[in-house]
């Protein structure tokens, strides 16, 4: 086990060298000069020089990539070119933000998305299984944002408009007067501006993860060994949940992992909706002001996530089917 | 059984029934697609009546405005020519390709909603060709900024209008073209290059394979909405052959796997070892022998791929990036939509509801397709 973990874990190394590596080098080799674009038109060509070896923009590509990777490896990103910063503080001042809101969003999604499917799976062939069919291929070929404006539409803008009991705000992660509350109104003021972004991106993931634990769960309720736990005399729910869903979880662990890339680039638009000082939003923003260490900070942290969250579904399933490890 | 019976002969006061294209099939008995035929024919005829004026116009309009005349032109005499093939010889049966595939085409076919689906975007691309004709207004065309600006839907803006004061329902006709040409032509580039490197890789193993497949690790463990927004960025003003690039050239690994996967099996099958043993060249048993049997797994992927890819383009749009104003995208419509979202919700809910339209329609005839063609995967 011990081994096989090693392993694994050996050969994510060359793969994230080879993301920092790319990603180096499609943000240097952009034609925008970061320095042109943050200074306004008034500042002299020295000065522009002078800032330029400050952040060693002067020097040759390759140096200044084996420069990175070294700073890299001892978890510094340079410092920030708007911000003036450590580009490193930047992101993990903004990363608990988007941390939060991920967390919850897949917590939710895998709570509703395991939940219709093994309905979807016991009732197979009724029209609830048709309906939710179609609404989780709805909401799996929606488009994050939009979803997003639509439920500030409707649960935010129009709830308040026409009076209704429950309305969420739909901006920010806290009210203007946070800092007037006391504690308990805070922490409900941070839960209600928490409700619609975590809501969004949980049932845009939802969708998949039901239609795939429908697809897993019937072919699990197939088997023999159900049969047999059944003319046991096994309660139903004891059936389903205690033996069939135990084993139709496994593959969903690695879908799990396969799911980080597209939890991310959900958070990226879900923030820009709900303005939420996340990393998505930040990536989204540092790009624009040509704020190169932060969008390479984030990328690649990005990155890192995604190899992480599938290593560790590999090793998750290792852990739980000791099949995989012989391979 | 029902293809082996031919349909009784129209007779007496059909004898003239030609004439209505879908009717000879509904007195033939089979209501469903004579009705269907009947809809779509008299949609694009009434088309023309309706806009005979802008038919003309366009006809010597710019190539994209005689596209669409083109288009309708031979919309019309497909329909009517198969209504006519098919009351002359009423039998269902076209012959048999090949055991497998008409199986496989009796499968896709039973699956109803994968049909409607493949209907659906017949319409949509349909709507797209003929954009310039069916829409009411031009999309581009700001009117009256006081009077006209954000009216809800109503009889002359069946969608209402916007900011500045362009019809919503013209917009999202229009917003069809670049949705769908992005989402042909980026899955064409990343479907061919998938298929090369997943081939090549598979085929040759060894170094050549963990070298490319490692490749295929880092780009899809990449966060690639930031790449694409980093390289779009970077390249200043987004054109639309960048954005279908860069799109494309993303998007390969995902069919590179699939690929390399079947071509893994194929590789040791007999008739590959034959070929071999006939002494044919790598490139003639890689490309005649190999390839057009890992075609069914490809042609899920692109299917597939293309609701994706309309998601993805739609998000640049979104963030400002992709489609640049006033093209009118559906994802830039919904961008615009959000600074009247209380007062003109029409303006984000149409495009996003659009998207959804034709995503589902492409993961409905994708899923049906992959229960048709590939029995392993079909649940």
């Amino acid at each position: 086990m011990i081994g096989y973990v090693v392993k694994r874990v050996l050969g994510a190394i060359p793969l994230v060298l080879g993301i920092a590596t790319v990603l180096f080098v499609v943000v240097n080799l952009a034609p925008g000069d970061p320095v042109s674009r943050l200074v306004g038109p008034n500042v002299s060509s020295e000065a522009m020089a002078q800032m330029r070896s400050n952040w060693g923009l002067d020097e040759p590509l390759p140096v200044r990539y084996v420069k990175w990777v070294g700073e890299l490896a001892q978890g510094e990103f340079g410092e920030s070119f708007s911000r003036r910063r450590p580009a490193r503080d930047v992101v993990f001042e903004i990363l608990p933000n988007t941390l939060v809101l991920s967390a919850f969003a897949i917590v939710g999604a895998f709570l509703i998305g395991i939940l219709l499917g093994v309905l979807q799976a016991v009732r197979r062939g009724s029209a609830l299984d048709s309906i939710l069919s179609v609404v989780s291929l709805f909401f799996y070929s929606m488009p994050a944002f939009w979803l997003a404006i639509m439920m500030v539409l409707l649960f935010s803008l129009q709830a308040q408009l026409w009076g209704w009991p429950i309305s969420f705000p739909g901006s920010g992660m806290i009210s203007v007067d946070h800092s007037l509350m006391t504690f308990t109104e805070r922490l409900g003021d941070r839960v209600s501006h928490l409700v619609l972004p975590a809501l969004s991106l949980s049932l845009i993931l939802a969708a998949g993860i039901a239609r795939y634990t429908r697809g897993t769960m019937i072919e699990v309720l197939g088997e023999d060994y159900i049969r047999t736990a059944r003319a046991k005399g096994l309660s139903e729910p004891t059936v389903i949940f205690r033996h069939a869903l135990r084993n139709a979880l496994l593959p969903l662990l690695t879908l799990a992992g396969l799911y980080l890339p597209f939890l991310l680039s959900g958070a990226v638009f879900i923030e820009t909706v709900f303005a939420w000082p996340g990393m998505g939003k930040l990536m989204v923003d540092s790009i624009a002001t040509r704020d190169y260490p932060v969008v390479m900070a984030g990328g690649f942290l990005f990155a890192v996530v995604v190899v992480a969250g599938n290593l560790l579904a590999d090793i998750l399933y290792a852990v739980v089917d000791p099949r995989v490890r012989y391979e | 059984m029902s293809s082996q019976t031919t349909a009784p002969r129209a007779q007496g006061v059909s004898r003239w029934a030609w004439l209505v294209p879908g009717l000879p099939q509904i007195l033939a008995g089979r209501w469903g697609g004579g009705a269907v035929t009947l809809l779509v024919w008299s949609a694009l005829a009434s088309l023309v009546v309706l806009r005979w004026g802008r038919v003309l116009d366009a006809a010597s309009g710019g190539w994209d405005e005689r596209f669409a005349v083109l288009t309708l032109v031979v919309a019309l005499a497909t329909v009517w020519g198969w209504s006519m093939r098919h009351a002359t010889a009423p039998s269902v049966d076209q012959g048999h390709p090949s055991e497998r595939r008409g199986r496989a085409l009796r499968a896709f076919m039973a699956n109803r909603v994968a049909v409607v689906g493949l209907w659906s975007i017949g319409g949509i691309c349909l709507i797209a060709l003929l954009a310039p004709i069916l829409a009411p207004h031009d999309p581009t065309l700001q009117g009256d900024l006081v009077g006209q600006s954000l009216l809800g839907p109503s009889g002359s803006n069946l969608l209402g209008t916007d900011r500045f004061a362009r019809d919503v329902l013209s917009r999202v006709l229009y917003g069809a073209r670049i949705s769908l040409g992005i989402g042909l032509f980026a899955v064409a580039i990343s479907v061919t290059l998938g298929t090369l490197i997943g081939a090549v890789a598979g085929f040759f193993g060894g170094w050549v394979d963990a070298v490319l497949m490692r490749l295929v690790d880092v780009v899809i463990a990449f966060p690639r909405l930031i790449l694409l927004i980093t390289v779009i960025a970077v390249f200043e003003g987004a054109s639309l052959i960048l954005i279908v690039t860069v799109i494309g050239l993303t998007q390969w690994p995902g069919t590179a796997r699939l690929v390399r996967g079947d071509v893994l099996s194929i590789r040791e099958r007999e008739y590959v070892l034959a070929a071999r043993a006939l002494g044919f060249s790598n490139r003639r048993i890689l490309f005649r022998h190999i390839l057009p049997n890992t075609l069914v797994p490809v042609i899920i992927a692109a299917t597939l791929g293309i609701g994706n890819v309309i998601v993805l383009e739609a998000g640049l749009s979104f963030l400002g990036i992709g489609v640049q104003p006033p093209t009118p995208s559906w994802g830039g419509m919904v961008a615009a939509g959000r600074q009247d979202l209380l007062g003109a919700w029409w303006i984000s809910t149409f495009p996003g509801l659009a998207i959804v339209f034709t995503v589902v329609c492409f993961n409905l005839v994708g899923d049906g397709l992959r229960d048709a063609l590939d029995p392993r995967l079909s649940s």
